[in-house]
């Protein structure tokens, strides 16, 4: 690409040195660069745009082209990259930026956008709602999570997989972390091997915690058995389903379980590399994973891993989109097949799981795969975290076994009464105060129409409004559709558009029947996960509740 | 004829009931043109890596969870899919639907006819149906975008990237409903990486792109197609002898184009055999 054309204006020396950082310096070889190593690392553009927004507070056109040049990246496609992620910034704005949260939960908790602040989707911190990000440029820039003070678990018998959360083992001591058995599982593995290893948790029937609930060993033993050699393992921590922060308090929390279980999944199906995606806007978790990280590399024996922070895109936990921009593009879903076991990031074989899956591999590795299917249901082995927010008097993160009812699990947090739960997140379901004695388990709630989802539970209770709330999930769907596909990009647009209809009582003839084809559309037609979901809560909603009866 | 001599497995699957043989390697649309089935496509194009991303060719597989994209979807043995079940039907149907409400399809005649092939009512969202608008863009001699008439259907941008031109002049920005093609910053083409080569009108579905002189022609309602009559001919101006078709209304060359399926230049043209050829009428 020697005649690529590229951006004129220069970046400023601060920018420079920004990108710098990241790229390492600009390495000349017979005074000329060397482009080939350059676009190997394309992959690195949004950690360089992220750098240079961290210092100057935007992605100046100096930046951006200086970014482009570094990583031989045609400037047209850079800028499709920084236009893609919502925080992201190409005009010039103040250093320090407020991002209010104005999603499901915090919307139930008098959330309110200050002046000068962006309003904001879920931030996943629905425990504290309302919530704000702060993000401050400069030469020492930082972010905040509004409030900062993480609450007190709100459960303290049970617990499993929050175990050392609650007995509060210093998630920033390794040797705290080693102490309370850290490692011991890493170290069974691999007295195991590695088939042992996936023939345990295949046994164990754990299934993935993030919403599609595939069997965790099926996908490692797929991985396992690639010809190709070279195989990546990534940690989906995109959590950015609103209502969900599960994941946030299990890295804040407990972050060395979390490299401790990738470094297993690594060893498992032999793969030399993992990656930890973490959205942005979890700012204490990538400083908590990173130290653990940092802090681990004796115990994982030359397995490298590797922290990738996103810029605002929920499509980016649709693993294939989560690819995508690790590799620095747009995150845009890829069509499957081919599957990521097969072809995942750059194009090797990869294993995908998010944090809760991962963490649960250490209980099997513990307590051996009989006993840990022993807790639960036959189609459901284990335990699940629930995220409690909305009107409930105890609002935070609950671990109960699989087969738990609605009705416990809202007991133990405290609730007055029931208008509506939100089960499973903006693409989940809605479920009305008849529906309580639902066990929850994979195989109940799909036989009642709903999921278990990323383990959200919002509760509505007689006061709250639930017409606002699926206008807000229209509009979060809208919002965060990639705009790839034809029914998603434009589907969710006329979504939002009939729901204010209804909303304004001038809803057009025939509009349910024109919503629920939108509906049907969305759900069989689209790419990915995102758009074939974008229609879930609000048809529950209207099939559940009778919303617009 | 190069997939006859490397005598590649064939497979068999069932399309709408009946068996068809194909290649190995071959798309669930590979099959359906074989059985002279029907397939709407817009983002599809013959010479270009298939996105997939319009979603009007879907099918009917049994044992997926969801319609599949025809296009890129590879075929295999034991299939068994439906192109004509209402499911498809109305999943087509909404598609036309909603890009007929977002989108000025005036000059995209294929997409017109899916529409009144599939009965699709693009009015049915009322009169205040968001729709994707953006002020024509008229920055050099050569060619005009007009991006309120895109469908996304990322031919272009595969043109002029690495199917076709390797230029690079263009991506999608932006995202959901706000996604569109644009160069850097914005940048007009003259200060873009643009060469004016011209291969994303070629491929361009929708009109979105069309040179200027047709532009000019169709604003000044002087465009006839009606009129106007295709000749074959080879390019003067290098030795690799591009084959062009020439367009001309009224004795007066008014669009050059070069077959897709020609094996040198797969629809391409660089800018002088596309936009080159107002010499001709020089006497």
């Amino acid at each position: 690409m020697a005649d690529l054309k590229l951006l004129d204006a220069p970046p400023s020396s601060a920018e420079r040195a920004a990108i710098d950082a990241v790229l390492g310096a600009p390495v000349e070889a017979n005074g000329h660069r060397t482009a080939r190593a350059d676009r190997a690392s394309r992959h690195l553009l949004l950690p360089a745009l992220r750098a240079a927004q961290r210092r100057v507070g935007w992605v100046s056109e100096g930046a951006l082209g200086y970014a482009s040049r570094r990583l031989s990246v045609p400037p047209a496609e850079a800028y499709g990259v920084a236009t893609f992620y919502a925080l992201l910034a190409l005009e010039e704005r103040p250093a320090d930026v407020t991002h209010a949260c104005t999603d499901l939960s915090c919307a139930l908790k008098g959330a309110t956008v200050g002046p000068g602040e962006h309003p904001s989707p879920c931030l996943g911190l629905c425990e504290r709602a309302p919530a704000k990000y702060r993000t401050v440029a400069g030469e020492a820039p930082f972010e905040e999570q509004i409030p900062a003070e993480s609450l007190p678990l709100p459960q303290r018998e049970g617990l499993r997989l929050l175990r050392r959360i609650a007995d509060g083992v210093d998630p920033t001591s390794l040797d705290a972390y080693v102490a309370a058995d850290g490692f011991s599982c890493l170290a069974r593995a691999r007295e195991l091997g590695p088939d042992a290893v996936i023939a345990e948790v295949t046994a164990s029937k754990l299934l993935g915690r993030g919403g599609a609930a595939f069997p965790t060993g099926t996908k490692w033993r797929a991985v396992r058995d690639q010809v190709e050699q070279e195989r990546y393992v990534v940690c989906n921590a995109d959590e950015s389903e609103p209502g969900t922060f599960k994941d946030r308090v299990l890295m804040e929390g407990d972050p060395f379980a979390l490299v401790e279980a990738l470094t297993i999944a690594g060893f498992a199906t032999g793969a030399q590399k993992g990656y930890v995606y973490i959205r942005a806007e979890y700012p204490l978790a990538h400083l908590r994973v990173q130290h653990a990280i940092d802090a681990t590399a004796a115990h994982r024996d030359g397995f490298e891993i590797e922290l990738r922070i996103g810029a605002g895109a929920y499509v980016c936990g649709e693993e294939t989109a989560l690819f995508q921009s690790i590799e620095g593009k747009r995150g845009e879903p890829r069509n499957k097949p081919p599957f990521p076991v097969q072809v995942g990031l750059f194009g090797k074989p990869t294993a995908v799981n998010n944090v809760e899956t991962l963490v649960n591999v250490l209980e099997v590795l513990r307590l051996g795969a009989a006993e840990y299917a022993e807790t639960g249901t036959d189609g459901s082995a284990g335990t699940r975290l629930f995220c409690l927010s909305g009107c409930v008097d105890r609002p935070g993160l609950y671990e109960l076994p699989f087969g738990a009812t609605l009705r416990e699990l809202l007991e133990l947090a405290g609730v007055s009464t029931v208008k509506a739960v939100l089960l499973g997140g903006a693409a989940g379901a809605f479920v009305g105060p008849d529906q309580l004695d639902l066990k929850l388990t994979h195989e109940d709630t799909r036989a009642a129409g709903v999921t278990l989802g990323s383990g959200v539970v919002i509760v509505y209770d007689d006061e709250a409004e639930l017409v606002p709330a699926l206008l807000r999930i229209a509009e979060f769907f809208r919002d965060e559709s990639c705009g790839q596909c034809v029914p998603c990009r434009v589907g969710t647009v006329r979504q939002e558009e009939a729901l204010l209809r209804l909303a304004a009582g001038r809803p057009h003839d025939d509009e349910l029947h024109t919503l629920g084809e939108v509906a049907q559309v969305m759900r069989d037609a689209s790419i990915c996960g995102l758009g074939q979901t974008a229609a879930n809560a609000v048809e529950s909603a209207i099939a559940n509740l009778k919303v617009f009866a | 004829m190069s997939t006859l001599l490397t005598a590649k497995k064939m497979i068999e699957l069932t399309v709408d009931g009946q068996p068809v043989r194909v290649f190995e390697g071959s798309t669930i649309l590979d099959a359906c043109k074989q059985l002279g089935i029907e397939t709407p496509t817009l983002c599809y194009g013959d010479t270009l890596t298939p996105v997939n991303v319009c979603r009007v060719c879907v099918v009917e597989l049994e044992g997926a969870r969801t319609l599949v994209p025809s296009c890129s979807r590879t075929a295999e043995a034991g299939m068994v899919v439906h192109t004509d079940s209402e499911r498809v039907r109305t999943s087509r149907r909404l598609v036309l639907e909603l890009l007929g409400s977002s989108v000025d399809l005036s000059t995209a005649p294929e997409a017109l006819a899916y529409i009144e092939a599939y009965d699709a009512n693009p009015g049915r969202f009322g009169p205040d149906a968001a729709r994707v608008e953006h002020e024509v863009k008229i920055d050099n001699d050569l060619y005009v975008r007009d991006y309120s008439k895109c469908i996304l259907c990322y031919r272009c941008v595969e043109a002029c990237g690495v199917d076709h031109q390797n230029t690079f002049a263009i991506a999608v920005a932006g995202r959901g409903f706000d996604a569109h093609i644009s160069t850097e910053l914005d940048v007009t083409l003259p200060e873009s990486a643009c060469v004016y080569c011209g291969n994303c009108i070629a491929v361009c579905p929708t009109g979105a792109l069309m040179s200027k002189r047709e532009y000019d022609m169709r604003r000044d309602g002087t465009w006839d197609e009606s009129q106007q009559e295709v000749v074959t001919t080879v390019c003067a101006f290098c030795g690799v002898g591009c084959n062009l078709e020439l367009h001309v209304q009224e004795g007066e060359i008014v669009n050059v184009t070069s077959p897709e399926d020609h094996d040198v230049t797969s629809g391409n043209l660089c800018v002088k055999g596309r936009f080159g050829y107002r010499f001709v009428e020089t006497r």
